[in-house]
């Protein structure tokens, strides 16, 4: 038996006096992981740096708190999460709002649109999808370091569900919004899962927000299946105070001839982790993993990518960006796995960060480890201040220093925002990351949260 | 125009200009060749206003005024424009983008508003065609995979936009087949009043068969050591640059 630290030991109290509730208002087949998950937390534990995921990230800050509320919801917390509204100008899309991860409607919490498709409460459909439940919740998230997703699967309740049934084309995205609102500090947790039958189509944008000034930590899993011949979107838009502290975990698990795509785009936060897994499942499967953070004052962000690639002639692509300014800090940790039998890969790994000032500081760690021989890898990272060359190029044309670093600051993310193909987000995405280059607050316009 | 007396430079600590003097008039197209390492870019730099260069001595006058204590965007405001040898790759920054802001920059300094959207495209289709340039490369990010000709082509692109007084060109014929070439020259050509004047530095004649010079130069271990007309050009497409060298190792010698 391993001693708990006194970290861990806090969220092993957390458990203990609320999991009756907690399994109270869940379904049973949720509940029937818990006891398992919650005994490889105790093992595991909060990942410290001594974990090489963890190695750049000190998650103590946050979780070496006592947050004596676990939130479960009340009928008027609802009512309050239903006035939120964001609109992204001219972005057309089915809104979804979860209030500290859970699916705040009394009613109609499960809901067909009108192609076919199925999105609402996780825990809803516990009941009402139990066989697509069996079929594939808690089947991608799994781990055999990260204490952090199984005391998500042995807590968490609600969180949104999507199931989109074969050959069904959605071509209207569908937008989670993450409150997290409290009168005093608080951790949550929820679960995603996102369920796309082959020879479909479905993309979904996740934005995370705070809606109060408190300390707040939030650890969320997210599953998705992609079957054979679908296509795939995620975007993540992360916008949170400075002391909100999110971990998020995504696990992409492709079939055969599935294409997949997920961007995480970082403009505020306290501290961020994004881990996101990707299982390339099938022969011919494609998947894309962008990131671009904008950090400031003494913000931490956090992304770690786990490619799989377990069948032959797939193709797997990172791009990931940070600018870091004041005294920011940044990591990245690339991992591509490259099979035995995974003849015919192209793996390919950027990684570029941009530090603004000398007190800022980025690690960056690639890790490719090949077991095949047929295969095409690369991988590149760098580090370093503003290119001058690049300064003179345009300021010898006329613009002055100011603009001109403006310019290349924001050329530097275009290049991981471009790839978003809703357009609406992706040029509201460029006036944000403008604003926020600018050092303009970048809550969206339109938004009563005071962000930053 | 330009008056440059007596500049002495140095990069890191290394002499480089040994004292140049210089006059470019209106109108004027000037010529400066020289061997590699002889200072030719350097001169180019300082003119642009680089801030990896310093002036030791000397001193430059462009229109009356000291060019050496203006921002390198208030050269370019005042119609100086360099076209780069080696023109940089900026990925995430489209061409129209890029352009726009200059232009309007330069509006803005000379009391004109900006330009509109469309206003701005017709302006952008006529100087493409104008020099030629594909149509395509101006909605890439800025030399962002161009080719080194379509690089080339693109410094005298935005030369066409931004009208200059005084248009540097460092070695935009470096590394161009013939085709490009004439098309870089045609540019130039098309673009020649009698109130503006260029600089071409290059290392070979073919660039001045198409592009006749008022004056040539030759440049030789931080100075100009020869100043003739475009004669020259030829003279030492013919002989190369030893017979220079050696003329200047005479006259060190007597």
């Amino acid at each position: 038996m391993n001693v708990i630290s006194e970290v861990t030991g806090r969220y092993v109290n957390l458990y203990e006096d609320n999991i009756d509730k907690i399994s109270g208002i869940s379904s049973p087949y949720i509940n029937s992981f818990r006891k398992k998950a919650f005994e490889k937390f105790c093992e595991l534990g909060i990942p410290t740096k001594k974990n090489e995921a963890y190695k750049y990230t000190n998650l103590n800050i946050f979780f070496d708190h006592d947050f004596n509320s676990y939130f479960l919801p009340d009928e008027s917390d609802f009512i309050k999460a239903e006035e939120f509204r964001c609109d992204v100008a001219n972005l057309d899309a089915h809104g979804i709002v979860l209030l500290n991860g859970f699916y705040p409607t009394i009613t109609d919490k499960l809901r067909q649109l009108p192609s076919g498709v199925w999105i609402g409460s996780l825990n809803e459909a516990a009941v009402i999808f139990p066989d697509q439940i069996k079929k594939h919740y808690g089947k991608y998230a799994n781990s055999e370091s990260d204490g952090l997703i199984h005391l998500n699967t042995a807590m968490a309740s609600d969180g949104v569900f999507v199931y989109v049934p074969e050959g069904v084309i959605q071509t209207k995205p569908v937008q989670v919004v993450n409150l997290v609102q409290s009168e005093e500090d608080m951790f949550s947790q929820h679960r995603n899962l996102i369920i796309v039958e082959k020879n479909a189509e479905f993309s979904i944008i996740i934005c995370d927000h705070t809606l109060s000034p408190k300390k707040f930590l939030t650890n969320a899993v997210t599953e998705v299946f992609v079957g054979e011949n679908s296509h795939f979107d995620i975007i993540r838009v992360q916008n949170e105070h400075n002391a909100a502290c999110k971990i998020t975990h995504t696990f992409i698990h492709q079939e055969k001839k599935s294409v997949t795509s997920s961007n995480n785009i970082t403009l505020h936060g306290g501290l961020i982790r994004n881990s996101t897994y990707h299982y390339l499942g099938g022969e011919g499967a494609e998947s894309y993993s962008y990131g671009l953070f904008l950090s400031d004052k003494w913000q931490h962000v956090d992304n770690f990518v786990n490619v799989d690639h377990a069948f032959p002639h797939c193709t797997s692509n990172q791009l990931f960006k940070g600018v870091l300014d004041d005294m920011s800090t940044g990591a990245f940790n690339g991992r591509i796995l490259v099979r035995p039998d995974a003849q015919g890969t192209l793996a390919y790994q950027r990684n570029n960060n941009i530090l603004l000032t000398d007190d800022a500081k980025m690690d960056t760690k690639p890790q490719l480890e090949i077991f095949a021989d047929d295969v095409k890898c690369s991988h590149g990272a760098t580090v370093g201040l503003i290119d001058n060359d690049a300064l003179f190029y345009l300021q010898s044309r006329g613009i002055n220093k100011r603009d001109a670093r403006l310019m290349l600051m924001f050329g530097f993310a275009h290049e991981v925002i471009q790839n978003i193909k809703i357009e609406a987000l992706r040029e509201r995405m460029d006036n944000l990351v403008m604003q926020r280059l600018k050092g303009e607050l970048s809550r969206c316009a339109s938004c009563m949260v005071k962000c930053g | 125009m330009l008056i440059i007396k007596d500049l002495k430079a140095t990069i890191e600590g290394k002499n480089i200009l040994k004292g140049i003097s210089l006059e470019i008039k209106p109108g004027e197209i000037h010529a400066i060749m020289g061997p590699n390492g002889s200072g030719k870019s350097t001169l180019a730099a300082v003119i642009a206003g680089r801030e990896f260069v310093e002036v030791t001595e000397g001193t430059v006058t462009y229109f009356g005024r000291n060019l050496l204590e203006m921002a390198p965007e208030d050269r370019s405001k005042e119609g100086i424009f360099l076209g780069f040898q080696y023109p940089i790759e900026i990925p995430g920054v489209s061409m129209v983008n890029f352009m726009k802001t200059a232009v309007n920059e330069h509006r803005k300094y000379k009391g004109l508003e900006s330009l509109s959207a469309s206003d701005f495209l017709k302006m952008m289709r006529e100087k493409k065609e104008l020099v030629e340039i594909d149509s395509k490369l101006a909605n890439r990010s800025v030399n962002e995979g161009f080719s080194g000709g379509e690089k080339k082509k693109n410094e005298i692109f935005q030369m066409a936009m931004l009208e200059p007084k005084l248009a540097i060109l460092d070695e935009t014929d470096s590394g161009l087949d013939i085709d490009a070439l004439r098309i870089v020259a045609n540019g130039v050509n098309k673009l020649k009043r009698p109130d503006n004047s260029f600089i071409i530095i290059t290392h070979y004649q073919r660039l001045l068969d198409f592009i006749i010079p008022d004056v040539v130069h030759v440049l030789y271990d931080g100075r100009i050591v020869k100043t003739a007309g475009k004669e020259l050009a030829l003279e030492l497409e013919e002989k190369g640059y030893d017979w220079i060298k050696k003329e200047v190792e005479n006259k060190l010698a007597v």
